[in-house]
């Protein structure tokens, strides 16, 4: 498997009033070329950012982002060393992400011809990708205010594909979209993965969906990663109290009257992160040393990564069960 | 006799392109202590029902039918006996508790307004009923949530004060409108386990809005399915979700990326999906307005309005087909 993307140790910081708030605190994490990873984590943990620090629209203030062998420069308002047009994102709001002033194939034709190509060819393909995504050619001639939430995020979607993007980055894609539209944009992008061989970061904080379309999961907690594995590995047996808190989590629509187990507390406020594990304050299984000592990333035999006490370097998973 | 009992309700808005219903000849109840879900994509008309419920319908929105809130009829009601109505006897928590709380009131002042203006009561007895909403719903240090701003809060403990709010004046029948929808899954499962609760103190009816088939499962008693401001299929939760008979339903539930743990389904990574998208308000498809997008549609579909077929008790469906009763699933091994 060919490795496209490596964050190493990456620190994003905001300034805020003066001071520096972290919102990514050291995040090591590598992508395969077609491989979809999930990034799942409550909102306020840094995934967002995240994402747009791999891509280059925000700058790291430490650590080493690396695309296809060179490393992610945060984007100005100069050219952009051509290979990176390959390093793509897809964002949210398809309302916010279209330019309601412009028609759609214009919008898809600009990446076609920072490509190179010239605006009448451009202007073609861009049908032969809104065609991909499952639009009709005509679109091309259309407004966004024409079409549906699930519709533009396609038109996002296409317009991501007109730079042949090896890397795609889409941040909660699915998030804004209404049930009907969140399995097929699900399934194209899975579609399109596989076609194209390349690789996705996809963040979101479903779980249930990110367990459906990923091949690995990692799990953020306030700006770093908790746990990170194959799918089967984290769903069926999580080994971080707080990646079995997000799972016990999810309503169970069977009819059963399940009651999904809450997490009291709130993500705390990344300006001034607990001390030793920054979960242990919510954690339902904190021991004394949580507070102390930061638990420092550990492999165990099956070849996930997790940073708690509770597990050991090299052993088989100690299955977590909270409440 | 239920407490809510709508009858014929259809919602006429002003579009651009003339009047469009959006919501249509829709019936149901809602029974003492029960919890309703209503279920559907945006567009459905989930929110107009609940809307015409509470006097709120937008500019030039139109309600006709029948409203039978506590023994009376409520759908003539004037302005003023709805302002009576509203909080009072029927509350309402939206999707977004900071768009429904105001950003530059303290939470005592928002929470002590309508009991003062409901119940005529003196300041300190509001503050004092204030106090122990907010312990209620779980609000920790309520002395000093009361002197603070919604904006010092976290989403979920906003959604919490919204329902205290709407608590405050005991009405018979709570409307929760997306009440989740914008939280954290942890979040939401504190909010699911306090309105579960919250039924259990007070024998509270509730009407929750979700297009989450999964919050619904863990709340309700019984489920209406809408699509195109109609009706599709209404059941109790464990029959609707466990064997939904209608196409639409069917599809939604399929569509779900399930939690189960079962190898089959995670070694696809493709989700089942409805093909096609939801109908815009003013351009409904005619006769049942889902057979553009469904795979059993016959010829009448197209041409009839759909009648209710019951298949039980609690149970029945809008579809003249009914592909998956035993019936038809003989005929079909035929």
């Amino acid at each position: 498997m060919k490795e496209i993307l490596n964050v190493s140790n990456a620190v994003v910081e905001y300034d805020r009033q003066g001071l520096k708030v972290r919102a990514v605190a050291g995040v090591d994490l590598t992508l395969n070329a077609g491989e979809i990873l999930g990034l799942v984590g409550e909102s306020g943990c840094g995934k967002s950012t995240l994402g747009k620090a791999i891509v280059g629209i925000l700058k790291t203030a430490h650590g080493e982002i690396v695309f296809d062998g060179s490393q992610v420069k945060k984007l100005t308002r100069g050219q952009r060393p051509k290979h990176f047009r390959n390093l793509q994102m897809v964002f949210q709001d398809p309302y916010g992400s279209l330019n309601p002033r412009r028609k759609i194939g214009a919008q898809i034709a600009d990446g076609l011809v920072v490509g190179g190509s010239s605006r009448k060819d451009a202007l073609h393909e861009a049908q032969d990708l809104l065609e991909k995504v499952g639009l009709p050619r005509n679109a091309i001639d259309r407004f966004p205010h024409e079409f549906s939430g699930g519709q533009r995020q396609r038109i996002s979607i296409a317009r991501a594909l007109a730079a042949a993007p090896t890397a795609i980055v889409a941040d909660e894609p699915i998030s804004a979209l209404d049930t009907s539209s969140q399995a097929q944009v699900a399934n194209l992008l899975v579609n399109l993965v596989e076609e194209y061989d390349m690789g996705m970061v996809f963040i979101s904080h479903d779980l249930s969906i990110v367990r459906r379309i990923s091949d690995r999961v990692a799990v953020m907690y306030l700006g770093k990663i908790v746990e990170i594995g194959t799918v089967d590995q984290i769903w069926n047996n999580p080994s971080h109290p707080y990646t079995r808190a997000l799972i016990s989590a999810i309503p169970h629509a069977d009819g059963t009257g399940f009651m999904p187990q809450d997490l009291p507390g709130d993500v705390p406020n990344p300006m001034s992160p607990p001390s030793g594990c920054r979960f242990h304050p919510r954690c339902p299984l904190a021991m004394p040393e949580c507070a102390e000592i930061e638990p420092a990333f550990r492999t165990l035999s099956d070849g996930r990564s997790v940073a708690c006490h509770l597990q050991t370097e090299g052993s088989e998973p100690v299955s977590i069960s909270i409440g | 006799m239920d407490l809510l009992t709508v009858k014929n309700l259809t919602v006429t808005l002003a579009t651009g392109r003339g009047d469009a219903a959006a919501v249509r000849d829709l019936s149901f109840t809602v029974g003492h202590g029960e919890f309703l879900g209503i279920a559907g994509e945006s567009g459905s008309g989930k929110t107009m029902t609940a809307l015409s419920l509470l006097g709120l319908l937008p500019h030039k929105g139109r309600a006709t039918g029948s409203i039978n809130f506590d023994g009376r009829e409520i759908l003539t009601s004037s302005k003023r006996e709805y302002r009576d109505l509203r909080g009072k006897e029927i509350a309402m928590i939206f999707q977004d508790p900071m768009t429904s709380l105001h950003p530059m009131l303290t939470v005592e002042v928002q929470l002590t307004e309508h009991l003062r203006h409901h119940r005529k009561v003196s300041k300190d007895a509001a503050r004092q009923s204030a106090l122990e909403l907010l312990s209620t719903v779980k609000i920790p240090d309520p002395e000093a949530a009361l002197r603070a701003h919604p904006s010092q809060f976290s989403g979920g403990m906003r959604q919490r004060i919204a329902i205290a709010m709407a608590l405050a004046c005991e009405p018979k029948l709570l409307i929760a409108d997306e009440p989740t929808t914008a939280l954290d899954v942890t979040v939401q499962a504190g909010i699911l386990k306090l309105l579960h609760q919250l039924r259990k103190e007070r024998n509270l009816s509730v009407m929750v809005i979700t297009h989450d088939l999964g919050v619904l499962s863990s709340l309700t008693d019984r489920i209406m399915i809408m699509y195109a401001g109609s009706e599709v299929e209404t059941g109790l939760t464990s029959d609707l979700l466990q064997r939904p008979r209608h196409p639409y339903t069917k599809g939604l539930i399929a569509a779900l990326p399930g939690h189960t743990n079962d190898a089959k389904s995670s070694q696809t990574k493709r989700l089942l999906s409805i093909e096609g998208m939801p109908p815009e308000l003013g351009n409904f498809p005619s006769g049942c307005a889902f057979h553009t997008r469904c795979n059993y549609a016959i010829a009448a579909c197209k041409s009839e309005l759909p009648e209710s077929i019951q298949i039980s008790d609690s149970h029945r469906i809008f579809c003249p087909v009914d592909p998956f009763s035993a019936k038809a699933s003989i005929e079909g091994a035929k």
